[in-house]
């Protein structure tokens, strides 16, 4: 018996409650993870912000960078994260066709977002600006194409997500795994509203 | 004597919250509702920053200050009602971790401006070094 209290009636600490449920220590263990992964793009923007300058020949931020490209990907991601939290409520629920048509949502907007991203990386190519044009465009395709990157694992989780969901229905290590996609694909979108406001709204300002 | 009440509260009152958990079988409006709530802050926080940058209402240099403090804020909001993380009691385990994880964040950034900004300071101008080397 889980009984917080002593025959006495003495209340027992929270720390003497015993080990929390395994939800909980999975949802923290991921959280930890994932301010690690914030970390990781921590030292990414420090090089940006250091390199943002050094543009060598080549073209500064505010003549490569179409904010309204920006403004509909900025848009992308967060529709996306907002029918990720619909696929969590209807998780929550156990309905399983809502818990998909969110999910596929999810996924159709993480898309486009890549899709805009990649397209926006080809022209600079095209136009010889990547990324071994100068120091500052190195930082630049580094710390936006890292976040790409994790978008792109994001999409292939959430593949399987919606294939175990299919197969396995609800389970318990399911809801487990989908706890951890959600906050990681709400996470994608924390790092994106600071790549967008600090490197792309401030570069064209520079 | 535990009576009834207290120890149902004493169940379900203190312990911890997962951070982004949806309750099981909970209310789905105001699931919903909240989630709503955070996207069209999220929405007017990001239609500011592009507005900021597009007019000419902030002075020029202070611009970026502006972008900076409503990036925060939409931190603060995604945080909050997507990530679910909140200043409850059942949720001190989830804030300290990230009160780290911020400090950390804050260390690198300001830590390699600051030690960069000093370096170029301290630099030969390119033109002299390259005179040297012949």
């Amino acid at each position: 018996m889980n009984s917080a209290a002593l025959p006495n009636g003495v209340k027992l600490p929270d720390s003497a409650h015993g080990p929390a449920s395994k939800r909980i220590i999975v949802g923290y263990g991921f959280w930890i993870f994932l301010l690690s992964d914030v970390i990781l793009f921590s030292s990414l923007f420090a090089a940006y912000a250091v390199l943002s300058t050094a543009v060598a020949d080549g073209p500064p931020g505010r003549q490569i960078f179409d904010l309204r490209n920006v403004a509909i990907e900025t848009g992308c991601l967060l529709a996306s994260s907002f029918a990720c939290g619909m696929a969590s409520l209807a998780v929550a629920q156990r309905n399983p066709k809502w818990t998909q048509i969110a999910l596929l949502v999810t996924g159709l907007l993480g898309c486009a977002f890549l899709a805009l991203e990649f397209r926006e990386f080809a022209g600079l190519i095209a136009r010889g600006d990547g990324p071994t044009r100068s120091a500052f465009l190195s930082s630049f395709f580094t710390l936006v194409g890292c976040h790409g990157l994790h978008v792109t694992a994001g999409l292939l989780w959430l593949g399987t997500m919606m294939a175990q969901f299919l197969a396995k229905g609800f389970r318990r290590d399911i809801r487990y795994r989908f706890l951890c996609f959600s906050l990681f694909w709400h996470a994608l979108d924390i790092i994106w509203v600071a790549i967008f406001s600090l490197v792309y709204l401030v570069g064209v300002t520079q | 004597m535990i009576s009834q009440a207290d120890h149902a509260s004493s169940a379900g009152g203190s312990t911890d919250t997962a951070p982004g958990d949806d309750e099981d079988g909970g209310d789905v409006a105001r699931g919903v509702a909240g989630y709503l709530l955070g996207l069209v802050l999220a929405i007017l926080l990001t239609a500011a920053s592009f507005w900021v940058v597009s007019s000419h209402v902030i002075y020029g240099p202070g611009i970026p200050v502006a972008i900076l403090v409503l990036a925060i804020a939409q931190m603060g909001i995604h945080l909050v009602f997507f990530l679910h993380i909140t200043t409850a009691a059942d949720n001190t385990n989830n804030v300290l971790a990230l009160a780290f994880g911020t400090l950390i964040v804050c260390l690198v950034v300001f830590g390699s401006l600051w030690i960069m900004a000093h370096l170029n300071h301290n630099m030969m101008p390119m033109n002299e070094l390259i005179q040297q080397q012949r």
